[in-house]
């Protein structure tokens, strides 16, 4: 079969139904994982003895757990206490765990290195400590962590791809799928590479546009 | 009770399980180490036509997930060069090695570009080579800096191990889903999996805190807690 | 004007960074034992000329000669002309990985091709000659500047320079820490060592200077016996830079 025309006829379109997929994947994922990440982190921070120790149990162990075995207990172990997930929900359950983990320590670390004299200044104002941390705090934390949440964006993309090992026909799946029925390994895994490349190379282009936009003087 | 009876009927397959685990890891940071320190060598020093070379590199491996990289190799290029016999723990090692040295060669960089222009400036006056001043003065020095970060790399490759079950690596991870088609019972067995995981995690982290205080050198330490 | 004294001879050196002329046509001869002390104002370039002569800067134009040999274009042989030339910096640039003694000895091992003992004896030979044997063990982090000065100088000294170069080298010095560098390097004159100095200590150029050069925007303005330099001045920009010291 002729490289190209199998590319463009065969590939190419069976792929574009795997990247929605994808996209879908990341979509649901990102937002969850920042919110719950800067959650976990005010916990770790802010948060009383028994609501520190369990942020930090929260993300030692979604660190430490590999997210592919995350997704084998979401997906093949929970029907077993009662409870089924589809494919596509407990990927994004295992990305949104482990991805907030990850935020939250790149959260944290920029909550610490907010100067104190900014909480001081709040509380002074009469704010709550929660209106403080809310208003005065986050906002600049999370903007300083934007090189990091970047990254684990960056991550979440690449990581994406072990829904496929829970059936899940995103564009590695849809990608497998066509190689093994043409035989076509190479082909097809450089082109979904670069698929990949792609996603990752105008992620890590935009965000630098984006922290330019919202940087702030000084 | 009967898990216990159990898990110690499949501890042996499970123990080699954690040694092929443990293998993978020490093949993804040695391997990683040995591709990278020379990489980012060369995209701080080399010529021009090296860094482009490196620098492709660098985007390819970081670019790509784990799973279609190992699925490349393994389906694709092994077989494409003649080596579709090779076992798939070496090709595991042999792709996270690769993975691990693109980002173990960012970690090099950043390294070998915090160290002052004096250092390099004081070598000269001396004397010495640039390549001597190199081997003496920067890498001694880019080792210290980047210690920290190379040890934060553990974590992550003890855990990308185990997308080596995609391609029938019998690691850790693949034994255990092996036990749990075995016996059906899977959540006891998969939480088991992770409490191995966290303890190789623990001991792993322990470990090269251990040797980065064994090699601290004042004005070097890293300050971790 | 060369005799067989002459250790090193600089003929009409030159240098540009983009359009901007650092060095114009810089040329003087340094006799053995000699002590010349660079002044001048900031940016006019002597950092540039102490660089350009162990080509650390590679010149535009203009010769280096290390007792008649030219080091400028010297190709691969620059490595051993520099381990005769000794550089001291403003910022020492000790290395930050190695005891004070290992820097005194590393050049002495890779450079110099010595045994291991045979350096450990020469650096700790230099590292009481500026009084820093006590500290050998000491990583520069250990060190205050001062202290870690004297190193540099002890790691620049072991190689037995024929010349030693010294770029503002008590500039980054508490004030307080001064007086302990520039007494060693007092005593590398009394012991007859070959020196280019820039500094901007007047008091201490006027007293240990054989020669004095005042150095305006990439040209020798102005030298002379110090005396003369600071008192009549032929220049009124010298006298305007030396004027302010002229009550020392
Ligand atoms: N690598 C370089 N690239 C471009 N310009 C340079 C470079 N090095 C020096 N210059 C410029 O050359 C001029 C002379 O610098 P130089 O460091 O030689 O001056 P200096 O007399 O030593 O001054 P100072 O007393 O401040 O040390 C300055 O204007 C400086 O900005
Ligand atoms: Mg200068």
């Amino acid at each position: 079969m002729d490289q190209t025309a199998f590319i463009i006829n065969t590939l190419l379109p069976a792929l574009w139904g795997g990247l929605v997929v994808t996209l879908g994947l990341i979509a649901f994922t990102a937002p969850f994982g920042v919110l719950i990440g800067a959650g976990v982190a005010v916990g770790r921070v802010y948060g009383s003895r028994p609501v520190q120790y369990l942020a930090r149990a929260y993300v030692t162990f979604f660190k430490g757990t590999p997210l592919l075995l995350l997704l084998f207990i979401l997906y093949f172990g929970l029907p077993s206490i009662g409870i089924s997930l589809s494919p596509f929900v407990a990927s994004v359950l295992g990305f949104i765990f482990c991805n907030s983990a990850y935020d939250s320590e790149y959260i944290r670390g920029s909550i610490r290195s907010i100067k104190e004299g900014q909480f001081t200044a709040g509380l002074a104002l009469g704010m709550a400590r929660t209106q403080v941390i809310r208003y005065v705090i986050l906002p600049q934390a999370l903007r300083r962590s934007i090189p990091g949440l970047v990254n684990e964006f960056v991550y979440l993309i690449k990581y994406s791809s072990l829904a496929y090992m829970v059936t899940v026909v995103e564009l590695t799946g849809a990608g497998k799928m066509i190689a093994t029925r043409y035989f076509t390994y190479n082909e097809t895994f450089l082109v979904v590479g670069l698929v990949y490349l792609f996603l990752v190379t105008i992620t890590t282009i935009g965000a630098h546009l984006l922290e330019r936009r919202v940087a702030i003087p000084g | 009770m009967d898990l216990a009876a159990l898990l110690i009927d499949w501890l042996p397959f499970l123990a080699t399980g954690v040694l092929l685990t443990l293998g993978l890891v020490i093949a993804a940071l040695g391997v990683g180490f040995i591709i990278g320190l020379p990489a980012a060598i060369g995209q701080v020093y080399g010529s021009r036509q090296v860094r482009a070379v490196i620098n492709i590199y660098v985007w390819f491996f970081r670019g790509l997930p784990l799973l279609v990289l190992l699925f490349l190799f393994y389906f694709g290029i092994f077989p494409l060069l003649g080596l579709g016999g090779v076992s798939p723990f070496l090709v595991g090692a042999f792709v996270l090695g690769l993975h691990g040295g693109a980002y173990q060669a960012e970690i090099f960089r950043g390294a070998l570009l915090s160290i002052g222009e004096g250092q390099m400036t004081a070598a000269r006056s001396l004397g010495m080579s640039r390549t001597q001043a190199i081997r003496h003065v920067i890498l001694p020095q880019a080792l210290l800096i980047a210690l920290p970060g190379w040890s934060n790399e553990y974590p992550t490759v003890l855990t990308d191990t185990s997308v080596c079950y995609a391609i029938g690596v019998t690691e850790l991870l693949t034994r255990a889903s092996v036990i749990v088609s075995t016996e059906y019972i899977a959540m006891p067995i998969y939480l088991v999996c992770a409490g191995i995981y966290l303890v190789l995690n623990y001991v792993g982290i322990k470990g090269l805190h251990m040797l980065e205080k064994r090699v601290s050198v004042p004005g070097f330490e890293s300050g971790s807690d | 004007m060369t005799t067989d004294d002459t250790i090193l001879r600089v003929e009409g050196l030159a240098k540009s960074f983009g359009t901007t002329e650092v060095l114009k046509e810089v040329s003087f001869t340094v006799r053995k034992g000699e002590t010349k002390v660079f002044i001048g104002p900031s940016g006019t370039g002597k950092s540039t000329l102490l660089r350009c002569i162990n080509q650390l800067i590679v010149p535009d134009a203009g010769r280096v000669y290390l007792h008649g040999e030219e080091v400028t274009h010297a190709g691969a042989r620059i490595n051993h002309y520099r381990a005769k030339i000794g550089m001291v910096f403003q910022n020492f640039n000790l290395f930050d990985h190695l005891t004070a003694i290992r820097n005194v000895e590393i050049a002495l091992l890779k450079v110099k091709g010595m045994k291991e003992d045979e350096a450990r004896e020469k650096a700790l030979f230099e590292l009481r000659r500026v009084g820093m044997e006590d500290r050998a063990d000491h990583y520069p982090a250990q060190l205050s500047g001062g202290q870690a000065q004297r190193v540099s100088i002890a790691r620049a000294l072991a190689m037995d320079p024929d010349v030693m170069l010294f770029d503002e080298p008590t500039s980054a010095l508490d004030p307080e820490l001064t007086g302990e560098v520039l007494e060693v390097i007092r005593g590398l004159a009394r012991a007859g060592m070959t020196m280019l100095i820039v500094t901007h200590e007047m008091r201490f150029a006027l007293s240990i200077a054989d020669e004095l050069l005042f150095m305006e925007h990439g040209t020798i303005l102005e030298r002379g016996a110090p005396g003369d330099l600071a008192t009549s001045p032929t220049f009124e920009r010298t006298r305007q830079f030396t004027g302010r010291f002229a009550d020392l």
